[in-house]
Formats: C-alpha cells, sequence, structure tokens
C-alpha cells in the first residue's frame, strides 16, 4: 500500500486524455454570470434597480473562480472539469440567498460574513491543490486523522451549548463548528483503515446463520471509533452529523467489503439508535413529532412552526416560484439562513430551480463517483466515494428535514447555507475530489507505456473483488 | 469494488429521486392546501401589501391607507372615523373586517373577479388587481345633520329613501374611529380592549344590530295591521276600546299617558298616541292577524342584508292575549333595529311598499369603470297602498297638532309618530325615545325621506325623555337636509 510510484509531470507518450480545462473555464464564466444575474435580479425585484456593487460582487466572485482554475490548471491538469463550477455557482448562489434574505433582516447582516469565509474556503482549496501533490500521501496519516477528528469533535462540549446543540467553538468573535471538519478527516481515516484491511474483513471471521461476521480484531478498532464519534454526537445533540457519520460509516464498508450483511447490521443499528434517541431525547422527540405532524402547533394555537412554514414557503413557489426578493420565507425566522436556506430556493426559484439545485448536487457526486470508478488504488477509490457520499447524505438529510421526508436535523446545505466552518469542509471537499479525479484521469506512466489509453483496467487489477 | 460503487451510487440516485418526487409532493400536489392554510401568514401579506379601494360618500373617498412599512404594509385610515364608522366598519390586521369593509372586502381588496380585465386573468397572473372603490348611498349632509343631532348621547339615527330603499344616513353615537385598530401592535390590541370595555359601546351599531322595544312608534304596525284586517274600517269612527283597559285574562289595568282615549277612533289614538286603543285593535286583530301583518314590515326577518347583516327584529309568534295587547303597542318581547323602523315610515311613506334598504350604491374598478351596481328591488308589500294613504294623513296630523309637533318642517308635508319604550326590570331603566317620520317637499310626487330615531339618554330625566321632545328635532333637522338635497338636485335638473 505504501509502495507510491513516483509521480512525474512529464507527459506520457502515446494518445493523451484531453484535460478540459477550457470547458473547466467557460463553465466558470458562466456560473459566475449566473450568480451576478441572481444578483441584480434581487435587487430589481426588492428596489427596481440593479445593485450598486454588482460588479463588484461579479468581479469577486470571478476573480476567486479565476485563481482557483489557474490552481487547478497549473496542479491538476485532467481535474474534472465540473467539479470547480459547480462549487462556485453553488457557492455563488447561496450569497445570492443569504444576500436576498438580510434585506429582510437589517439587524442580521450574513453575506459578508460568508463572503470572507467562502474566500477562505477558495485558499484553502487552492492550498489543498497546490500542495497535496498526490492523494496517497493522506493514507500515511489515518491515524493522525481519526485522532484530529476525536479531538474536534470532543473539543465543543467543553463551550456553552448554541441552540440546544454543542457543536460551537466560539473565541473571540469567530465561532466555527469543527465537527464539519471532522467529516473530511473520518472520511481520510475510513478510507485508509478500509483498504488496508478490507480483505480480512470482507473473508475471515465466523459465519453465523448466513451473516459473516469479522474478527473482533479488525473489526475492533473501526466500530471503537464509530461508536466514540457516535457516542459525542448524541452527547453534543446533534443528530444530523451523527447520522451522516453513520451513513458514510456504512456506504464505505460497504464498498470495501462487498457484505449486504454490513448493511443489514448497519440499518439495525441505525433503527434502534434513532428509536432510542427519538424517543428518549426530548430535542430529537419534539423532533420527529414535528415531522410526523407538522401543523400540530396550528391546531394547538401556538401558531406555524418552523416545519410549517418552511412547507407553506415551498408550497408558495410552486412550479415557477416567486422570483428572487419576492417570497416571504424570512416567516421561517431562526435559522432561516442556515438550516433552511433551500425554503428560500424553493420558494423563489420554485419546483424548477429546486430540481436544477438537486441535479447540481447529483452531478457533483456523480463525478465525485466516477472519479472512484476510474481510479485504481483502492485508498483513492475509498477516499472519493466517501466524500463524494458526505455531499449526498447531507443534501438528502438537510432537504429531506426542511421539505418533511425525514425528521429534521440541523444541518448545512453545503455550499448554499449560511456558516463559515461548513462553506471551507466542502470547498476542502472539493478540493480533494479535483486531486482524486486528476490522479484518475492522468496518465499514468507504468500503464502509459502499455499505451493503454482508458483507465478502466479494475477487472485486471481486482479481480478479487469479484465474489 | 466496481460492483458495489455501483450500487453505493443506484442509492444516491434513490435518495436523489425520493428528494425529487417529495419536492413535487409539497410543492405542487399539496401546494394549494399548504397555501390556504389559515396559519399561513402569505394570504395576510398579500393582502396588505397594495392599498385597499376606498370607501366613498357622495363621491368623496372616507377612507385612507397608510405605508406602515411593516410586514402587514398598508394600513386603514379613516378620514372621519366616528362619523362614518357604522357605515365602514374597521379593516383591520388584526382584528379583520366588519360592516362595508367585510361585506364589500373583494372589491376592497382586489380579490374580485370582476376587477379583472378579462375573465381568469388572475388566475393566469396569479395576482390581483388593484382595489376597486365602493361607492355608498349616504349623503355627507344628512350624515352629518343626524350625527351632530345624536350629540354624542346613546342613540342612532338611520334615514331611507323610501322610493328607492337608499340608506341616506346611518349613524350610531357615541361612535370610535375604526383607523385606531388598523395594523398590528399592542397598542392596536389596548384600542381594543378599551373599546370593548367601554360601558357606552361606542363599536355597537345601534342602527343595524341593536333591538330597541319600539314603544308607541310600533302602533303604526298595529293600524296598519287593523285597517288591512278590517277591524277598523273608519279611522275617525270610535272604537270599542273602553279605558281604562284591562288587558284580557289579568286585572292589570293598561295606563294612558294621553286623554280622552276612551273608545277613540284610530286617528285620535295616532295622533295623541292611546295605548287602550291601540292595544284593543291589536287583540281584535288577533294573534295570526298580527304576526302576519308585522312580519310583512320585515320583523322576524334574520336574513337582511343592506350588504351587512341586520339585526333580526322581534314580533313573538306565539301569545296569551294580554302579551299580544302589549306586544301591540310595542311592548312585552316586541324589539326593533332602527333600520326596521324607518322602514316602517318608509313603507307608510310610499304606499305600502318597502323597497330593499341598501347601503352600496355601486362598486367600481380603481379606473372608475362600474363593476357592480344595487338595483332596486322590492322587499315587501307591507299593507294595502289605500290603507297606506289613510296612515300618511294620521302621522301628518300627530306633526300637525299632535305630540310631533317638534318635527314639522314649513313647505313640507311631514308625517310621523313618537314613541317612548319603557324597558328595564319592572320599566325601570330609563325609556328610550323613539320618534319615525318621513317628509315630502311641496309639489313633489312622493315622500323623499323616511327616517327613525332612537335615543336612549342616560342622563335626561324620566318626563323628559319622550319622542317629541328628544327624537323629533334630531329627525326634522336630517328630513331638513334631505329635502334640501332633493331641491338642489330638482334644480339642477
Amino acid at each position: 500500500m505504501t509502495t507510491r510510484p513516483p509521480r512525474t509531470d512529464a507527459p506520457p507518450p502515446g494518445v493523451r486524455l484531453p484535460k478540459r480545462r477550457g470547458v473547466e473555464l467557460s463553465l466558470l464564466v458562466c456560473a459566475v454570470l449566473i450568480s451576478v444575474s441572481g444578483y441584480a435580479a434581487v435587487g430589481l425585484a426588492r428596489s427596481g434597480a440593479v445593485p450598486p456593487d454588482a460588479a463588484r460582487y461579479g468581479a469577486g466572485l470571478g476573480l476567486l473562480a479565476l485563481v482557483a482554475h489557474l490552481a487547478v490548471r497549473f496542479r491538476a491538469p485532467y481535474a474534472d472539469p465540473l467539479l470547480l463550477p459547480i462549487a462556485v455557482l453553488l457557492n455563488g448562489l447561496g450569497l445570492v440567498l443569504i444576500y436576498r434574505l438580510d434585506l429582510e433582516t437589517p439587524n442580521d447582516q450574513a453575506a459578508a460574513t460568508q463572503l470572507v469565509w467562502s474566500t477562505l474556503g477558495v485558499a484553502l482549496f487552492i492550498v489543498v491543490v497546490l500542495l497535496l501533490r498526490d492523494h496517497r500521501t493522506l493514507q500515511g496519516y489515518a491515524y493522525v486523522s481519526v485522532a484530529a477528528a476525536l479531538g474536534l469533535m470532543i473539543l465543543p462540549i467543553f463551550f456553552p451549548a448554541v441552540n440546544g446543540a454543542k457543536i460551537w467553538i466560539r473565541i473571540g468573535g469567530l465561532s466555527f463548528q469543527p465537527g464539519e471538519f471532522a467529516k473530511i478527516l473520518l472520511a481520510v481515516f475510513f478510507a485508509a483503515y478500509l483498504s488496508a484491511n478490507r480483505n480480512a474483513l470482507a473473508y475471515t471471521g465466523r459465519r453465523i446463520w448466513k451473516f459473516q461476521f469479522p474478527t473482533g480484531r479488525v473489526l475492533g478498532p473501526i466500530v471503537a471509533i464509530w461508536l466514540l464519534s457516535v457516542g459525542v454526537l448524541v452527547l453534543e445533540r446533534d443528530l444530523g452529523t451523527s447520522l451522516l457519520f453513520f451513513g458514510l460509516f456504512v456506504i464505505m464498508l460497504y464498498v470495501a467489503t462487498g457484505r449486504t450483511g454490513w448493511i443489514a447490521v448497519g440499518l439495525v443499528l441505525a433503527s434502534a439508535g434513532a428509536f432510542l434517541v427519538g424517543s428518549l431525547e426530548p430535542h430529537v422527540h419534539s423532533r420527529v413529532e414535528d415531522w410526523l405532524d407538522p401543523f400540530a402547533s396550528i391546531r394547538a394555537g401556538e401558531g406555524p412552526g418552523q416545519l410549517a412554514q418552511s412547507l407553506f414557503a415551498f408550497a408558495a413557489g410552486g412550479m415557477l416560484g416567486t422570483g428572487l426578493g419576492l417570497g416571504h420565507s424570512v416567516l421561517i425566522g431562526f435559522a432561516v439562513k442556515s438550516d433552511f436556506i433551500l425554503a428560500t430556493a424553493g420558494e423563489e426559484l420554485g419546483l424548477v430551480g429546486l430540481t436544477a439545485l438537486f441535479l447540481l448536487y447529483a452531478l457533483l457526486v456523480a463525478r465525485g463517483y466516477r472519479a472512484g470508478l476510474s481510479l485504481r488504488d483502492p485508498f483513492g477509490r475509498l477516499l472519493a466515494i466517501g466524500l463524494a457520499s458526505i455531499v449526498a447524505l447531507q443534501v438528502f438529510v438537510i432537504a429531506g428535514g426542511v421539505m418533511g421526508l425525514i425528521p429534521l436535523t440541523g444541518m448545512a446545505m453545503p455550499f448554499l447555507a449560511q456558516g463559515g466552518s461548513s462553506v471551507v469542509t466542502n470547498w476542502v471537499i472539493v478540493a480533494l475530489l479535483i486531486r482524486v479525479s486528476d490522479s484518475a484521469r492522468a496518465p499514468q506512466p507504468d500503464s502509459a507505456d502499455t499505451g493503454t489509453l482508458a483507465p478502466v483496467r479494475e477487472d485486471a487489477h481486482f479481480r478479487e473483488d469479484a465474489p | 469494488m466496481i460492483r458495489y460503487i455501483r450500487r453505493a451510487a443506484a442509492l444516491c440516485l434513490v435518495l436523489l429521486v425520493a428528494l425529487l418526487v417529495n419536492a413535487a409532493r409539497v410543492m405542487v400536489f399539496e401546494a394549494e392546501e399548504l397555501d390556504d392554510n389559515p396559519a399561513n401568514r402569505r394570504i395576510a401579506i398579500e393582502r396588505y401589501a397594495e392599498p385597499r379601494g376606498e370607501i366613498a360618500v357622495d363621491g368623496k373617498p372616507v377612507t385612507g391607507s397608510r405605508d406602515s412599512g411593516q410586514q402587514l404594509r398598508w394600513e386603514r385610515t379613516y378620514r372621519q372615523g366616528p362619523l362614518y364608522a357604522p357605515v365602514t366598519g374597521y379593516a383591520s390586521q388584526t382584528y379583520g373586517t366588519t360592516l362595508v369593509e367585510h361585506a364589500e372586502d373583494s372589491v376592497l381588496g382586489g380579490t374580485d373577479p370582476m376587477l379583472a380585465p378579462l375573465p381568469l386573468w388572475n388566475d393566469l397572473t396569479r395576482g390581483r388587481q388593484p382595489g376597486g372603490d365602493v361607492l355608498t348611498t349616504v349623503r355627507a349632509p344628512m350624515q352629518e345633520a343626524a350625527y351632530r343631532g345624536l350629540d354624542g348621547k346613546r342613540g342612532a339615527v338611520v334615514a331611507v329613501e323610501p322610493s328607492s330603499g337608499r340608506i341616506l344616513a346611518l349613524v350610531s353615537s357615541p361612535s370610535y374611529d375604526p383607523g385606531v385598530l388598523s395594523g398590528t401592535g399592542t397598542k392596536v390590541k389596548d384600542s381594543w380592549k378599551r373599546l370593548n370595555s367601554s360601558p357606552n359601546q361606542p363599536m355597537l351599531n345601534r342602527a343595524l344590530r341593536q333591538t330597541y322595544p319600539p314603544g308607541s312608534t310600533f302602533k303604526i304596525v298595529t293600524a296598519a295591521a287593523a285597517l288591512d284586517a278590517g277591524a277598523v274600517r273608519d279611522v275617525d269612527a270610535p272604537t270599542d276600546t273602553p279605558d281604562p283597559f284591562v288587558l284580557p285574562g289579568t286585572r292589570q289595568v293598561l295606563p294612558n299617558e294621553a286623554k280622552g282615549c276612551g273608545d277613540a277612533s284610530l286617528a285620535y289614538a295616532i295622533q295623541w298616541s292611546c295605548n287602550t286603543v291601540m292595544a284593543g285593535l291589536g287583540v281584535e286583530v288577533g294573534l295570526t292577524g298580527m304576526v302576519d301583518a308585522v312580519e310583512r314590515f320585515g320583523f322576524n326577518d334574520t336574513g337582511l342584508r343592506v350588504p351587512s347583516w341586520v339585526a333580526k327584529s322581534n314580533f313573538d309568534r306565539e301569545m296569551s292575549p294580554d302579551q299580544l295587547a302589549l306586544s301591540s303597542i310595542g311592548q312585552f318581547d316586541t324589539t326593533a333595529t332602527p333600520l326596521q323602523m324607518a322602514m316602517v315610515a318608509a313603507a307608510v311613506a310610499n304606499n305600502g311598499e318597502i323597497a330593499r334598504p341598501y347601503l352600496v350604491d355601486r362598486t367600481t374598478t380603481s379606473g372608475g369603470t362600474t363593476v357592480d351596481r344595487t338595483g332596486r328591488r322590492t322587499y315587501r308589500q307591507a299593507m294595502n297602498p289605500s290603507t297606506a294613504m289613510r296612515l300618511q294623513r294620521l302621522m301628518v296630523k300627530a306633526v300637525e297638532e299632535g305630540t310631533g309637533t317638534n318635527a314639522a318642517i314649513p313647505g313640507a308635508v311631514v308625517g310621523g309618530k313618537t314613541g317612548t319604550a319603557q324597558h328595564g326590570f319592572g320599566n325601570t331603566g330609563t325609556p328610550y325615545a323613539w320618534f319615525i317620520a318621513w317628509a315630502q317637499a311641496e309639489g313633489t310626487a312622493q315622500p323623499a325621506v323616511a327616517v327613525a330615531v332612537v335615543v336612549e339618554d342616560a342622563e335626561a330625566s324620566r318626563t323628559d325623555i319622550s319622542g317629541g321632545g328628544s327624537a323629533a328635532p334630531i329627525a326634522r333637522r336630517v328630513m331638513e337636509e334631505a329635502l334640501r338635497l332633493e331641491a338642489e338636485a330638482r334644480g339642477e335638473r
């Protein structure tokens, strides 16, 4: 696993895959233009004039996109050309939505801060793309990662709870959620550990009835880590992240071992955990009650709750939406710019706009999976699948929550929602996906020698996967 | 590994489909239900997003709108709030709407489909039209005269045009400024509490929604019943009604305020308001005949709308003879709204026919195009035309040389009837002073106005309160304005 072939930037002989950097650049221009039009549309709808700083906003966003693009062009020339434009577009639209909601809440301005965090996120993106020359470097830091992840998750316990959840660290005027960074670290750890031990996990151990259980030696550390992380999260009352970690764990375990038994065990564990927490923890219990009947508070004469307001907002959007700046999603009140940001998108862009957003996320996830399929090293594969799954699960958990599909758990919509740690984390995720997709598509010196063009050689390399 | 990655990707696809299907459920299939949820504030926000249309008196708006900058943006203002409150009602963000503001809410709020330039326009554009205007039948000079006449005393005045049913004045006193209820917040809530706890009940619309025992003014109704039923054939012939009159089946003697009532003629009884004669005639007509006759005037009708609902005026359908005798002089359980008594006067003035009373002349779009016009409609034929002619003569006599001389207007024929209604436990409450009348300018074809005035003044002493003393002068001033306006209109023509 540790025998890394030395990377050379020298082009291999033979036919090369197109780099597609031009495609990326033109898509980036589109992403910036769409965001700026959204910004202008808000101004036109609200005051009948394009906001005076629309050009500045566009220039700023364009500059960030350009610098990121140059970093990719310089250091990851074979990277997937869709990843960066999608991230820029989502981040730009998020800024538009937050700016639009700022107009309703003059005492709570968030767009400027979010812009600073976005800049920081892009900076981190560039740092990762420039410094991390090969994703396999991360494999060596598996245990460092998991230690750091646990540390980050435990840290907020020593800080006061905010809105019922102990997930924040406040130092001076800055506050961030360390749990956000922890999920990347956990994905790295899971990928490294599972790629090293997947054969042991898949084939050794006892068979009980139809399910095959691995030996305690391999299973022990990973279950311990998982229990610890979930325990910490329940202590912090952040069920959304807990659910995300669990889902991530199950998906990566399944992809690594192919054992459906894991899914069964995972589902049973998840159901039991959800039932226990749902019935014992009052904070979570009320969320479940809310989900089962969002309109109970209306009948009780207490007015609509947040979920009911969120559903009202989505319904008000209908097929085409009210138009940016013309909705009333601010009625949701608390967390309208963070957890409930999607309601504003739904009300003002309609089902059509919302579908477009979902498809953008789906595309982001699909490109992550595509990179995972194309890569040849198990660690890279698992890492790509893990990172993409983080995005997919996160979108599902929060979008399903605010739309009444599943019980609501506080979580940030990737890139859209207000929240510095979230946006920075998502930029790092995209940076890592850029890195692995570059590795996936770049011509490999060893394979280039044979003249094979297609990176799809899984059958030869991974025949042991076949059941 | 490839296969497992594909399966995991399939899971992600399932999640995406679940999200999209759920989004379609919320945003399309259940959207209408969610949009119409009464707790959804968007309805209210949209409702107050544009200024309301105006309510106009004599073509001039008596309402306005103020931009509050709040979430429920445009708030209602009233130019002469207390004067027109019984007509307009209030339109409050917190407490909803009443009266014309309520009855014509769809026009004023711009939701009425008739306001749209094309059918289904609002459904297509998902918008609403600017609020339309409501032009009332009220005449400002008459309204002001009535309001000044009551001078803050508790009471009400209703004036109608007998031939058309147009309500020319509708005053309730004491009144309030409906503008204090516009908007949201503690100030509005405090005003609401203050108005509702005030002993004067300023928000009570006494003209339409308060019923009083009509007292002697009800004798017109009884007289009409007696004439129509044939109990009286000659109004000047003596009736068989002794004084003192013992209520049938009891030993109770019915007192008379007037003198010379023993076996007096119907004419004399109306002129001087003899209780004994009218009670006797009521008993003679009988319960069925009285109920039929009384209901032809609109009593016991719960469905009257002008377009705001009007309280039911009551005449019991089952009574013993002594109760019938008392009811026939407007006592016992008999109660009437001021509007109902104005309709009684109008019936006499309009040859027995009551035109359906209405308050809204027409509604227009914000541009002034007529949306709907209220036409004249017959409400009831209250009595035979010949009966009405005879009653007109009797009512004129009561004003010329009877109890109602305070209502006389030079140059006009005025018919009237006073009333002093006792009420309260054992008749110990301060009596209500009533006056109903109609007036016809000389040289015109028909009476221009019929009016009912009720004053429930707790300040005045019991002897002072009489229809002739307190209420008749107010009626005269209102009728004078009506005749002046009529003359002006004739002059223009």
